[in-house]
């Protein structure tokens, strides 16, 4: 007990919880929305291809997570304008955009003189070693998106859920579309830092997968993933600290298990009822 | 002559190379009750969404009388995601674009109700709209398309994934919405519809008006339009005639 008090004493615990909290509330809202627009594997695609802005932030001297967002934001654009235009499929566009993401960040990293100090952090995620300054813009994504969300919940509902009848009605379905790609880019370039290129798919899917084995009802779901991926990024935490294992991983493995506890439950709950 | 709420005058469109529509003319006018026939990927959903504004037309142009925003729609239902995460009172609101201010969402979801109710579907209004049934659904995208109290209504092919007691049902509710409305009703069974509603038009590229509700196969030769009416019993059926490889719809 006396080793949890000490832990809260480090002003990176602290940071880390407060990281946890402000990236489960980004990735809760935002993951619910990919997950019921079917738009998981265009996050991937962004996720990949933003790791080719961080090879050339490395390369140019910048701040990684500058060069990641530019690319990510170009990514997520990209994808649909082409999508859009007709001129490439999208699933196409979206390995294009992928692997080019990869290719570029891999020559950059390549071609950067010296030991480049953490990449492993961007692509296994490192939540205790989150900064100041990247906590104060998770802190403002969060807000923006809790913003987005109350005031354009129902616009943003009814386009996603029948584009073509939203567009029927008149609804602005292009920009509300082009503002949710470029909240999806910021997102994940902003939680890039807490669980890793690699597994950032996870945040944004699992937490949203239990609350859909819960709620048919979009509102619901986004406050549901919310609190799944909060009490899953704590436990995940917490047993990483204590089994002295890397954090990000733990943090997936934990909501994995959360996952089919609850799949579980809800299959056994179900039976009982008939 | 009562005024017309819409008319298309000499439309035309394109999907890349593709002549899709050509030198199509009508004029929809209060308390029609117009059946649109034709063979898949003769142009029918093309109308439709030529009407509703989602595509542009290469040539020619749509007059509205009445705001675009009186218009009801009834999409064809394999265009839904099924597991979508939304109630079925969200899916009828949605039929008109959102108004703030608590007063305003109050009258919507009142609005709302009043539509299941009607439709006989108010006890499913909390549910998720993957838990209903094909016939629920269609009622569900039914109330949705009318909440906007269209003055035009606009069904593309609603038979299709529903039984034949709400098949009956639902002709016997638009000829009730009839008397309010003007109803456009997409559908490839011509026989069937044939006994619902007041004019026929054939589209196959061009559309051929057909100011009764009377086909004969001659006519339907006549209007270029491959479709067939086979008669047995006292119920009537049709097949395609010719089957073509093009999918617009």
């Amino acid at each position: 007990m006396n080793t949890l008090i000490e832990l809260f004493s480090y002003d990176f615990f602290r940071h880390a919880l407060l990281a946890s909290l402000l990236s489960s509330i980004t990735c809760g809202v935002i993951g619910a929305y990919i997950v019921s627009r079917r738009i998981v594997f265009i996050s991937g695609g962004i996720t990949h291809a933003s790791f080719g802005g961080i090879g050339i932030g490395y390369f140019l001297g910048i701040n990684p997570l500058l060069g990641a967002a530019l690319f990510a934001i170009l990514a997520a654009c990209g994808i649909r304008f082409f999508a859009d235009n007709g001129k490439l499929r999208e699933d196409s566009s979206i390995a294009v955009w992928w692997s080019a993401g990869m290719a570029v960040g891999i020559i950059f990293i390549y071609l950067t003189p010296g030991y480049v100090p953490d990449l492993m952090n961007y692509l296994f995620g490192s939540i205790l070693a989150v900064s100041t300054t990247e906590i104060k813009l998770m802190f403002i994504l969060a807000a923006i998106l809790l913003l987005c969300f109350t005031f354009l919940y129902r616009k943003i509902l009814y386009i996603a859920f029948n584009e073509e009848f939203a567009k029927a009605i008149g609804l602005p379905v292009n920009r509300i579309n082009y503002l949710l790609m470029l909240l999806i880019a910021l997102t994940i370039v902003l939680n890039i830092r807490i669980v890793g290129i690699i597994l950032i798919l996870s945040l944004l899917t699992i937490p949203q997968a239990m609350a859909n084995l819960l709620t048919g009802d979009l509102k619901r779901m986004i406050a549901l993933s919310v609190l799944f991926s909060l009490v899953g990024s704590l436990a995940g935490l917490f047993i990483s600290f204590y089994a002295d294992i890397p954090s990000g991983a733990t943090i997936i493995f934990t909501l994995i298990a959360f996952y089919l506890a609850l799949k579980y439950s809800v299959a056994v709950g179900k039976r009982r009822k008939r | 002559m009562t005024q017309p709420l819409i008319e298309i005058q000499s439309l035309a469109v394109r999907y890349d190379a593709d002549l899709i529509l050509q030198d199509v003319n009508l004029a929809v006018c209060r308390n029609d009750f117009l059946g649109m026939i034709g063979p898949n990927g003769g142009g029918k959903t093309t109308l439709i969404k030529a009407i509703l504004g989602l595509v542009r037309p290469a040539s020619g142009k749509i007059v509205f009388h009445i705001p675009r925003s009186r218009i009801g729609y009834l999409p064809q239902i394999n265009q839904i995601d099924r597991q979508f995460p939304i109630t079925v009172t969200d899916v009828v609101r949605s039929g008109k674009a959102p108004e703030y201010g608590r007063e305003r969402q109050r009258s919507e979801i009142a609005r709302a109700e009043q539509l299941l109710e009607d439709m006989g579907v108010i006890a499913l209004k909390h549910r998720a709209i993957g838990e209903l049934s094909g016939g629920q659904m269609q009622r569900v995208f039914l109330c949705r398309a009318l909440m906007n109290e269209p003055e035009l209504l606009i069904l593309d092919e609603p038979d299709t994934f529903v039984d034949n007691r709400f098949e009956n049902e639902l002709y016997s509710k638009l000829g009730d919405l009839n008397r309010k409305m003007a109803i456009i009703l997409v559908s490839h069974d011509v026989g069937t519809i044939s006994w619902y509603v007041k004019t026929i038009a054939c589209i196959n590229r061009r559309l051929h008006y057909h100011p009764d509700n009377r086909i004969t196969n001659e006519q339907l030769e006549a209007y270029n339009c491959p479709l067939k009416i086979i008669s047995h019993d006292d119920i009537p059926h049709t097949v395609l005639k010719t089957h073509r490889h093009e999918h617009i719809d």
